[in-house]
């Protein structure tokens, strides 16, 4: 069987180191135009603060590939011949496959403003943008961020770390306003406007304006005030990369259309990650997922099923993890923007300190349905089994401190996050936390 | 094949221009101080000597005093080490190379040509005679630099973490065990005419404590020395084990031992120089493990040949332990342990050569609680836990396998879970069921990380 993957993201990576485990005598061949090996696509910014180099966001070293027999090919694919299964590359050779998976990621999406083609203007997604924004970005005392997302945080963070001014312009009323519950958003707010950004909330970007060198030089808002700049970074959302799928002929809507097994429209075709968007999503969940941790279940998945062993793709409880500037955020099951009217939502924060716990339960027989935690580390599994087995919000306070991943020494909040419980909701009782165990140590 | 002309992003961009403008001041007294160092070496006359030597100390610690609180005091608290890999200074340049040729060649001084520094030595006298009622030597003048790097460079550090309980007390404990036991202590035993003695170090990595010759000479020093001795056995040999099955090794190197006081302090600013290629871990295993059997062999031969059961093995332990005395002794733990530090990270000598980290590690991996823990599936694979780990530990290949790293070396310095940004790696002693057991999150593959 020769496995021909299109992307080396996390996504065609998982999907090739799951394939050679379950398939020891495959060949297995990486395709891909953007790198030369798999790099992590988060650790980019940590690149442009001088955290890290290059090297240190290869998630493996160099020798791994050959180690394992997973053939690099580092060049563009630029169509497919689903019916004689090849894959067409750039440098003119082709490739003949038995099971081909697309995992071509995404683009960056812009919504096509007036002026956006002077030089300092950006998405931010790939190796190349970084590139790009490391020089444009050199010497410049002035930037616009636009986008209200995780890329926007991230972006005026590493603007923020070489003394550069950042105006941030978010088209919601609040931060991050179609995820997080208001108080989250507020404690972000905060947080972001105490390193310096200027956050404009409610203002969208209306028109770019360039000199005569065509260079950016101002940004016109809806709010019609206009803000003189050097550069210029759009994060308004990434779309799937659909360039390869249509040459192909594949059917296509917003992604790659795949059913439950991830296989595309032509036989032998797979699609997993940001470039797949499923034919009928599960209830409650979106059609086309774009983040790193359903990209690495979605690849794994899908090696099950060229490898002989069809798993339809169930992404299980919901998580997600991200860090905004110091602050850490964390959320395990559903905790929507807006709980629904049968769900209630607890909130506790800290008086001084920012530390935000909530956690929704249904009214009816009040089991947990999700947490979103800020400036505290939660333990994934025990959240895992809590929400899995419908614990009450009664039980799951009283052992909270089980959740509790803080580094040692770090202050607990759990009897204080009791209190404020009985508080808020007087008529639900807390049993007595358990003494022994809580942090499955002694 | 290269990856575009990716490499140049991390030396290309010079660092940013938002410094401090106290920064240069502060620096010019650290400068102003080495100069004022080397008046005092090279000065016969012993009061301006003396003098020279007090104003050298007093910049040096508060010049660096001022740099680091306007570095780390001043700005908001958070692990945020920008440009690590573009300064010169930590990451091999220029400034690098310049610091470590000069902490190298300060050793070799010290070691074999000590007679260089006697104008300095002299200096210290009566500093020494306040402490140890005797005149300084070139060991007090270690000891003294030592400890005020530790304790200067250890509120460096307390700034730097103070937003992180469990550094705050790991550093503290490391400057009060240096300050109290590496330098008080054993000057107050001397001027109390008693042996000098460290409380912290044990063998194998004190070595002779262990030996036949200081055993009986500490034997002969009444009860103090009888009780020198217990200490030293049952802390090598009871203590250990018992903490270190609670604990791991860390409640040692990263709480109490000097070297790894300096490593933690001094150091701090090279802890992501350490090589995490597979390479460097195979070096670790051909040199740590050796250098453990060699000590425990020459250490088991010396009471072999005091037995009298063997006659005439002062043949072979007589030049075994000159060669491990000179080699691991002197060259590895002093002139390459802390002069490579601003090359091959703060932990050179702890990884590849401490003998003492080689027992604890065996330990640890086979008898300890001990384990960093993996938080499910949330592993970005972003590579700063592993930038983070002064031991050389690529610790992403298990946070990103969602394994639990239980790994021989790691001194549980808590920097890998300081510096991951999504909460995934937590520091425990939890109980010995399902220590190496991974997440359900991610289905671990079974190829090769190391």
């Amino acid at each position: 069987m020769h496995l021909v993957i299109i992307g080396n993201g996390i996504t065609g990576v998982t999907a090739a180191i799951t394939a050679r485990r379950l398939a020891p005598d495959a060949r297995i061949t990486l395709v891909a135009a953007e790198s030369a090996h798999h790099y992590s696509r988060p650790a980019l910014m940590y690149l442009y603060l001088g955290h890290l180099r290059y090297a240190d966001v290869k998630p493996y070293e160099d020798w791994f590939w050959a180690e394992n027999r997973l053939e690099l090919v580092h060049a563009e694919a630029t169509g497919v011949d689903t019916a004689a299964r090849t894959v067409q590359l750039a440098t003119g050779q082709a490739l003949t496959y038995d099971n081909l998976l697309l995992a071509t990621g995404s683009v960056v999406r812009t919504a096509g403003w007036p002026g956006q083609q002077p030089s300092g203007v950006q998405g931010f997604y790939g190796l190349p943008d970084l590139e790009k924004m490391s020089q444009a970005t050199q010497g410049i005392r002035q930037a616009v961020v636009v986008g209200g997302g995780l890329i926007g945080v991230e972006l005026a963070e590493m603007l923020h770390s070489r003394g550069i001014g950042v105006t941030w312009l978010v088209r919601e009323p609040r931060y991050w306003q179609s995820v997080l519950p208001p108080e989250e958003s507020a404690l972000l707010e905060a947080h972001i406007r105490s390193h310096g950004i200027e956050l404009r909330l409610s203002t969208e970007l209306r028109e770019i304006l360039g000199d005569e060198q065509g260079r950016v030089r101002a940004v016109v808002t809806t709010t019609d005030q206009e803000l003189p700049t050097e550069w210029v970074g759009l994060a308004t959302g990434v779309q799937p990369n659909l360039a390869l799928a249509r040459a192909a002929g594949l059917e296509t809507d917003l992604g790659i259309l795949v059913n439950e097994l991830l296989e595309t429209s032509a036989p032998g075709a797979y699609a997993a990650g940001d470039c797949a968007q499923h034919r009928q999503p599960a209830p409650g969940e979106v059609a086309v997922e774009q983040l790193w941790y359903t990209g690495r279940m979605q690849g794994e998945t899908v090696a099950h099923t060229i490898c002989g062993q069809p798993t339809p793709y169930r992404r299980g409880q919901w998580f997600n993890s991200a860090k905004f500037f110091n602050l850490e955020y964390q959320t395990y099951g559903r905790v929507p923007a807006q709980p629904a009217a049968d769900t209630a939502s607890f909130c506790w924060q800290h008086p001084t300190r920012p530390h935000l716990l909530r956690i929704n339960f249904r009214r009816a027989d009040h089991v947990v349905t999700g947490v979103n935690a800020l400036g505290l580390r939660q333990r994934q599994d025990v959240w895992e089994r809590w929400l899995g087995e419908q614990t009450p919000i009664g039980v799951v306070l009283a052992q909270l401190a089980a959740a509790n991943f803080d580094a040692e020494f770090s202050r607990q909040h759990e009897p204080a996050i009791r209190r404020e419980f009985a508080r808020q909701f007087p008529d639900i009782a807390v049993p007595k936390p358990r003494r022994k165990g809580l942090f499955g140590a002694w | 094949m290269n990856d575009l002309s990716i490499p140049t992003l991390a030396l290309a961009q010079p660092p940013p221009a938002a410094t401090h403008p106290g920064e240069k001041p502060a620096l010019a007294a650290v400068a102003l101080g080495l100069l004022a160092l080397v008046a005092a070496t090279a000065d016969a006359d012993a009061g301006r000597a003396r003098l020279s030597l007090y104003l050298a100390l007093a910049l040096l610690s508060g010049g660096a005093l001022g740099w680091a609180w306007l570095t780390f005091g001043r700005p908001a608290a958070g692990w945020h080490p920008h440009d690590l890999w573009r300064r010169s200074s930590t990451s091999r340049g220029a400034v690098a190379w310049a610091t470590g040729v000069a902490l190298t060649g300060f050793y070799v001084v010290l070691y074999w040509f000590p007679w260089l520094l006697e104008n300095l030595i002299r200096a210290l006298d009566p500093a020494s005679q306040g402490l140890r009622h005797r005149a300084a030597d070139q060991w007090f003048l270690y000891g003294t630099f030592y400890t005020l790097a530790v304790l200067v460079l250890g509120v460096r550090a307390l700034w730097k973490y103070r937003f992180s309980r469990y550094h705050l007390a790991r550093t503290a404990s490391v400057m009060f065990f240096q300050l109290g036991f590496g330098f008080l202590l054993p000057g107050l035993l001397l001027a109390l005419q008693r042996p000098e003695y460290y409380f912290t170090y044990f063998w194998p990595l004190k070595y002779d404590y262990l030996f036949p010759g200081t055993v009986s000479q500490l034997l002969h020093g009444g009860g103090l020395g009888v009780f020198m001795v217990f200490w030293g056995v049952v802390m090598s040999f009871v203590a250990t084990p018992v903490l270190t099955y609670f604990f791991g090794k860390r409640w040692y190197c990263a709480w109490v031992c000097g070297c790894g006081g300096l490593a933690e302090t001094a150091g701090d600013a090279y802890r992501h120089l350490s090589d995490k290629s597979r390479q460097a871990w195979r070096w670790e295993v051909r040199l740590i493990y050796p250098i453990l059997g060699l000590i425990t062999l020459l250490t088991a031969l010396l009471w072999l040949g005091a037995s009298g059961l063997v006659p005439a093995l002062g043949v072979v332990t007589g030049p075994l332990g000159q060669f491990y005395g000179f080699v691991i002794g002197s060259v590895f733990s002093g002139v390459v342990g802390v002069g490579f530090y601003p090359l091959m990270g703060s932990r050179v000598w702890c990884r590849f050569g401490c003998p003492m980290a080689a027992y604890l590690g065996l330990l640890q991996k086979h008898f300890s609680r001990f384990r960093i823990s993996t938080n499910g599936g949330q592993c970005i694979s972003c590579g700063n836990c592993s930038n983070a780990c002064e031991m050389g530990i690529d610790v992403k290949q298990y946070a990103q396998r969602g394994e639990p790293i239980v790994r021989a070396a790691c001194v549980g310095c808590g920097l890998c879970a300081t510096a991951c940004p999504r909460g995934v790696l937590n520091l425990e002693n939890g109980p010995r069921e399902g220590r190496l057991a991974g997440s359900t999150f991610i289905h671990a593959d079974s190829l090769r990380i190391l």
